[in-house]
């Protein structure tokens, strides 16, 4: 959704390329039918039938039934929703947290800056995922505190490279001008500091967001996220393992596809925003499926 | 020099172990328009960024039409008188707007900081301080990114009127554009001055350009003032060695570049 709006905004889509156009409209579809999905379910998600167990897909059923007997199409549609705002609120609030330390740290400087500096490394220590565990295991499951201890573990990424693009920033003739003119900082920051940084932070956001993905479903799939009866992609993978078992392996199937096709596509747009926004060396978690850029120069 | 409009005594400013300018006085009377010349690196630029307020002096005093500025501003309120007192216009044009903002709104700020006018007569001194500088409507509704190094240099110069300065800085404001610009750079300046009858500390390395503009000079080196007078005196005769090695440093008429590499290739030829 970010995306979108960062897309709508600039109205520039072919600096996007084919590709990244192509991944927008995955995302767009996806929200669309994220935010339509119960009028177009075909059955109640959560209405059992044991006697459809692992039934085959049917003319009304399009994708047919998990191993409780619940319709799949229904479910992935439903799913979509939490699976989809489970991440724009921690890209919400790990931004919004981010945006406001590093323009407080790279104005202030000093030793306000060493001291947020320091204290970020020390959350980078801790991997989200992790954290986010922990927090489950002592406030008990549910989603919102797996997206609060995600949003935590993500502000020292956004706020490290933010800070570093608000001292650039801050170092510039106009902004000085400004200070010369006797603008307010909170003015300086709100009216020039912010809208120029705007691109990045749009760009970041793309990103995080599909990462956020990823570990919301990992938390899910583990039993401390989005809790089992309720339809979300990451608990449907984890539902479907018994199926995969015994040789009915669609649902983990499907769900992990889904999973896997947004997260792509977020990725693919986040990193073609960054390269826009004239920033290179967008930061991030290192993962398996994007290793870190260093190197390539 | 008791209607001084700028008094600098003593300046002093460290960065770590290096003095980046060491023990500077000058004073700057009312409309008059002082030069401060020398390399890079000679210190002109903090001296500057010191009067601001952009740095913080080590030593010294800075007085601005009467009002102390050696210590930071303390309240909302003194850093607008400080804005309405001195203002600079940067070296560089295309870092010196914000690419977000028309030169129109750019100004606009600045009245709203500075001014009580109204909406309408807010838009009226826009217009006035355009005409003022040579930009016409269109280049005053324009991004930044599509106005020439000269027109983005004189939206600066607006910018910085706006707040309506007794000592405007002009550092290196001319060094990045190409000659034929500089000169109707210079040519709004002085007229700017004739109207206004603001002060400028001029600073610059091009000492063609300091002759045009200025009335008296000061000549900075490692940080130090090492010759100061009338800028015609003292660039006609320059008493102190260093002066006398900026002069001659300038290509004038009749100067040509040393072939140097075609004698050797010459010589190495005829030896043979």
């Amino acid at each position: 959704m970010t995306a979108v709006a960062a897309l709508l905004g600039r109205g520039r889509r072919s600096a996007l390329g084919a590709l990244g156009t192509t991944a927008a409209a995955v995302i767009v579809a996806a929200v669309v039918l994220a935010v339509l999905g119960p009028a177009l379910s075909p059955a109640d998600p959560d209405a059992s039938d044991f006697a459809n167990a692992y039934a085959p897909p049917g003319p009304a059923h399009p994708l047919g039934f998990d191993g409780q007997g619940r319709d799949l199409l229904a479910r992935l549609l439903t799913g979509a929703r939490t699976s989809l705002l489970g991440p724009l609120w921690v890209v919400a609030l790990s931004m919004t947290a981010g945006t406001v330390i590093a323009i407080v740290a790279a104005w202030r400087g000093g030793w306000l800056d060493s001291v947020v500096s320091a204290a970020l490394d020390v959350v980078f220590a801790f991997p989200g995922v992790l954290l986010a565990m922990l927090v489950a295991a002592v406030f008990g499951p549910g989603l919102s505190a797996a997206v609060l201890a995600l949003s935590v573990a993500y502000v020292p990424y956004i706020a490290r490279l933010l800070r570093s693009a608000a001292l650039a920033e801050r170092r510039k003739p106009y902004v000085q001008a400004l200070e010369v003119q006797g603008a307010g900082s909170v003015a300086i920051c709100l009216r020039h500091l912010v809208p120029n940084l705007m691109p990045l932070i749009a760009a970041q956001a793309t990103l995080f967001f599909g990462y956020a993905m990823v570990d919301l479903a990992i938390v899910s799939y583990f039993g401390l996220g989005v809790r089992p009866p309720a339809a979300d992609w990451g608990v449907m993978v984890a539902g479907g393992q018994s199926g995969v078992l015994q040789g009915y392996p669609a649902e983990s199937l499907l769900a992990g596809g889904c999973i896997v096709v947004l997260v792509v596509a977020f990725n693919v747009l986040g990193e073609r925003l960054s390269d826009d926004s004239g920033q290179s060396g967008t930061s991030g978690p290192s993962r398996w499926w994007r290793p870190g850029r260093g190197g390539t120069a | 020099m008791s209607e001084a409009i700028l008094r600098v005594e003593g300046l002093r400013k460290v960065f770590g172990q290096a003095v980046a300018v060491e023990e500077v006085s000058f004073s700057l009377p009312r409309a008059g328009a002082l030069a401060v010349v020398g390399e890079s690196g000679s210190g002109k630029t903090t001296v500057a960024r010191m009067i601001v307020g952009l740095d913080r002096p080590t030593a010294g005093r800075v007085t601005a039409c009467g009002r102390d500025r050696s210590q930071p501003a303390r309240s909302a309120r003194e850093r607008r008188r400080r804005g309405g007192e001195v203002q600079i216009v940067f070296q560089d044009p295309y870092a010196s707007l914000d690419p977000r903002q028309s030169p129109a709104a750019a100004v606009e700020e600045v009245l709203r900081l500075h001014t009580r006018l109204d909406r309408g007569r807010r838009r009226a001194r826009v217009a006035e301080l355009a005409d003022l500088v040579g930009l016409d409507e269109r280049q005053m509704a324009a991004r930044p990114a599509r106005l020439s190094g000269g027109q983005r240099q004189r939206v600066a110069i607006a910018r910085a009127l706006a707040a309506e300065p007794r000592i405007l800085i002009l550092d290196e404001c001319v060094a990045a554009l190409d000659v034929s610009i500089q000169a109707q750079v210079l040519n709004v300046l002085s007229e700017v001055r004739e109207r206004t009858g603001v002060a400028y500390l001029f600073i610059s390395h091009d000492l063609a350009v300091v002759r045009q503009v200025t009335d008296d000079v000061i000549v900075m080196r490692h940080g130090s003032v090492v010759e100061r007078g009338p800028t015609g005196q003292v660039l006609d005769a320059p008493e102190h060695p260093y002066t006398r090695l900026l002069r001659a440093s300038v290509p004038g008429p009749g100067w040509r570049p040393t072939r140097r590499i075609t004698q050797q290739a010459k010589q190495a030829k005829e030896t043979r």
